[in-house]
């Protein structure tokens, strides 16, 4: 169906291949044809413009909750992926904690024909752990891949029992699949609320405290390092827990980990005046966790930025703190937030940014694209690096608006979004 | 609240927290022209005639709502009264709901009760009335902290400088974050003594003393403000048994009598005694714990006064000067 594509004159940043210069970028039968300096337009091609603009192997969110099936007036599975494709991703991994859950091969099979329906960014299905996520007993790994799961999680859930999580690490071995977990030690956290410190204690609000995290960390690490499996950890907040993968990772250890754009530019200050959009799991946390991960995520230690999308109704968040459900949607504000607040203030350079949010991501999970490279998929994601926008909730592709971004001004926006050489964004 | 306003207090009094000195001064100074009122035969001043307020309590509290309810009716407010025991507005209805419907309403103040952190702030953002926290969550609980601190300064005059130490479950108190604050900010030094695990372990960022043994609390303070001990910490595993806490905790005659000086002591109610505190203690000499009832109609009449837009200074003429 896609016709030939040319990208020209865009500033191509492409980290799998080192490569940062003014190119032309040619697609033809959903595969990357060629990227060279003046690639002459052929006569069924459609030429874009890219001048002024950078051009960058599409990008990949690992973690997103598109809740479908169970929780349609939040987001659906096609709403989920238009969010994505507006937000410059071509790709998103679609976290099982839906109603009923992703835990067998037919529930698999719906999310990725939902997906591919939506004909928006991809959608990789995530199947869970164990079945029902209630944390027992594992699930049909086995037959969930072959239906097309990328990894497995029972995300929203830790898993809380060691013994499940060393038998799921030595298991997905056999599939070549991450198991990612959403490190939390329920009995230090489940009446929290927020970071657990000084501004809960002013509040009045239940605090989550950084051991809840880290100690999980720290038994997944264990576990990897065990088993030989290769543990994904979600979400990371604290500065110890980053401290803790750097030197698993030094060690040798199969550990990748995720730092969420909110957790890099936010701190638990936001949830002053009880802001539900600033509550979520982990929590915002200190001003030193955050610059940990943020130094976290420029040397590596944290392998990719994944949003963490998690779209609420808006009258679920109009509630008092406790009430309201954990979670905001991230999709489209990751690129102009992470261009705004952590390139421009030379946390990560431009290139680095394309790694943690495309070429890693994909290692990762093992998924194609991450790369511009001839005979890739035909991927990519356009973005202007200067423009000026001001986020409004009420714009979203997403269903749901619950964003601490709202009126944020930010430097740097999605201009046009390809996926197999199909443009599905912009243009 | 809100700065813009020319109230003395602005639109709310959700918290003692980041209420100036003069703010709270200005109602404790209010409270005591007021406090003649309940002393009259007729106990009732043209001070709030033609207000509507409500008292919503989704929180069962039979003191606080009857303290509210007496400090209302003795200024001629008009008052309806819904708590959440057989309610349909509140029942299963969301706090916005809740504000809409007295929003919709009309009326012109609410005094709320309830069991969220955050929920007066939620209110009062809301809605155009005035909003008065009567506790919320672990929050804060303001006239409280308001008549626990006329109290001291009855007896022991200024604040300045005094010693005042909070005793008990520091954690889930909403009492205790209001005291500390407006302690705090009128110049008292301030500590807190319990169970470790019934305090917060950011508490000493809050500018207080954290004593862990009663013994030392005892010899540092100058009054004591005893919170109850709710049975569910003991449910909840924070202590190990009633006995255990009035043994180590408890504050008795016996470890009073060691104080350098007589404290005074205090305490918001309802008592569990023998297990917080002893009989002999709170019914003794300087226990003050029904001056704080007392004061409780006062400190609430002035906070209804200022925020329906009344000036500390014409307090006095506003009620018609005193009876003679
Ligand atoms: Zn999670």
């Amino acid at each position: 169906m896609s016709g030939k594509v040319l990208l020209r004159g865009g500033r191509v940043v492409d980290p799998s291949q080192s490569l940062d210069a003014t190119l032309d970028v040619l697609l033809a039968q959903e595969k990357v044809a060629t990227v060279a300096a003046g690639i002459d337009a052929a006569e069924d091609a459609r030429v874009i413009d890219c001048t002024g603009l950078v051009v960058t192997p599409g990008l990949i969110d690992v973690h997103v909750h598109l809740r479908e099936p169970g929780e349609e007036h939040k987001e659906t599975i096609a709403t989920g992926a238009a969010s994505a494709a507006a937000g410059g991703f071509t790709a998103v991994c679609a976290m099982p904690n839906t109603d009923p859950p992703i835990d067998d091969p037919a529930a698999v099979g719906f999310v990725a024909a939902e997906g591919r329906r939506a004909g928006a960014a991809r959608v990789y299905p995530v199947g869970c752990i164990s079945v029902g996520r209630a944390g027992i007993r594992m699930a049909l790994v086995g037959e969930m891949v072959q239906a097309g799961a990328v990894a497995i999680t029972d995300d929203g859930n830790p898993v809380m029992d060691s013994g499940l999580m060393r038998l799921a690490l030595e298991y997905a071995q056999t599939f070549g699949i991450p198991v990612a977990d959403h490190p939390e030690d329920l009995g230090l956290s489940i009446a929290g609320h927020m970071n657990e410190g000084l501004i809960s204690t002013r509040l009045g609000l239940p605090g989550k405290p950084n051991a809840a995290e880290d100690i999980h960390i720290v038994r997944d690490l264990l576990l990897a390092e065990l088993t030989g499996g290769h543990i994904h950890l979600q979400h990371v907040s604290t500065r110890f827990g980053v401290d803790a993968i750097r030197q698993a990772k030094a060690r040798g250890v199969h550990v990748t980990a995720e730092a969420s754009p909110h957790h890099l530019v936010l701190t638990h200050e936001a949830v002053e005046g009880y802001r539900t959009e600033a509550k979520m799991n982990p929590p915002l946390r200190s001003p030193e966790d955050m610059e940990a991960v943020r130094a976290g995520l420029a040397d590596g230690s944290l392998d990719t930025i994944a949003t963490d999308h998690a779209p609420h109704h808006y009258d679920e968040k109009e509630a008092a703190f406790a009430d309201a459900p954990n979670g905001i949607v991230g999709l489209e504000t990751a690129l102009g937030v992470i261009l705004t607040r952590v390139v421009k203030e030379g946390v990560i350079d431009l290139p680095t940014m394309v790694d943690r949010m495309s070429c890693a991501p994909a290692r990762a999970f093992r998924l194609p694209g991450g790369t511009l490279a001839v005979g890739s998929p035909a991927d990519v994601t356009v973005f202007d690096p200067n423009e000026r926008w001001t986020v409004d909730a009420t714009k979203f592709r997403s269903k749901s608006r619950n964003t601490p971004f709202g009126g944020w001004e930010l430097e740097g926006r999605p201009r046009l979004t390809v996926v197999g050489g199909r443009v599905v964004f912009g243009g | 609240m809100n700065p813009t306003t020319t109230a003395p207090l602005g639109k709310d009094l959700v918290g003692l927290e980041h209420m100036s000195s003069a703010q709270l001064k200005a109602i404790l100074d209010t409270a005591e022209p007021f406090k003649e009122i309940s002393e009259r035969r007729i106990k009732k001043v043209p001070v709030l005639r033609g207000k509507t307020i409500v008292n919503l309590f989704f929180e069962a509290s039979t003191r606080t709502r009857i303290s509210f309810e007496f400090a209302e009716k003795r200024l001629s407010a008009d008052t309806v009264n819904i708590s959440s025991m057989g309610s349909s507005v509140v029942k299963g209805e969301t706090l916005v709901d809740t504000a809409r419907n007295l929003e919709a309403m009309r009326i012109d103040m609410v005094v709320m009760r309830h069991g969220a952190s955050g929920a007066a702030q939620f209110l009062a953002d809301r809605i155009p009335s005035n909003v008065i926290n009567a506790g919320d969550g672990r929050h804060e609980h303001p006239t409280q902290g308001l008549l626990d601190i006329l109290t001291i300064r009855d007896h022991l005059g200024d604040v300045e400088g005094l010693k005042v130490c909070i005793v008990g479950d520091i954690l889930h108190s909403r009492v205790a974050r209001s005291n500390i604050h407006g302690l705090l900010a009128l110049g008292a030094e301030v500590a807190v003594c319990g169970p470790p695990t019934l305090l917060p372990l950011a508490t000493a960022e809050l500018g207080v003393e954290v004593f862990t043994h009663i013994e030392d609390a005892i010899q540092w303070a100058d009054a004591l403000n005893v919170l109850r001990l709710q049975l569910e910490r003991m449910e909840g595993g924070y202590v190990p048994s009633l006995r255990e806490y009035n043994r180590i905790w408890g504050v008795t005659n016996a470890r009073l009598e060691a104080a350098p000086r007589d404290l005074l002591i205090l305490h918001p109610g309802p008592m569990n005694r023998g297990v917080e505190i002893d009989s002999d203690v709170a019914d003794g000499p300087h226990s003050v714990i029904l001056n704080q009832v007392t004061n409780g109609v006062a400190v609430r009449m002035a906070v209804l006064y200022l925020l329906a837009g009344g000036q500390p200074e014409s307090a006095e003429a506003a009620k018609g000067g005193s009876e003679a």
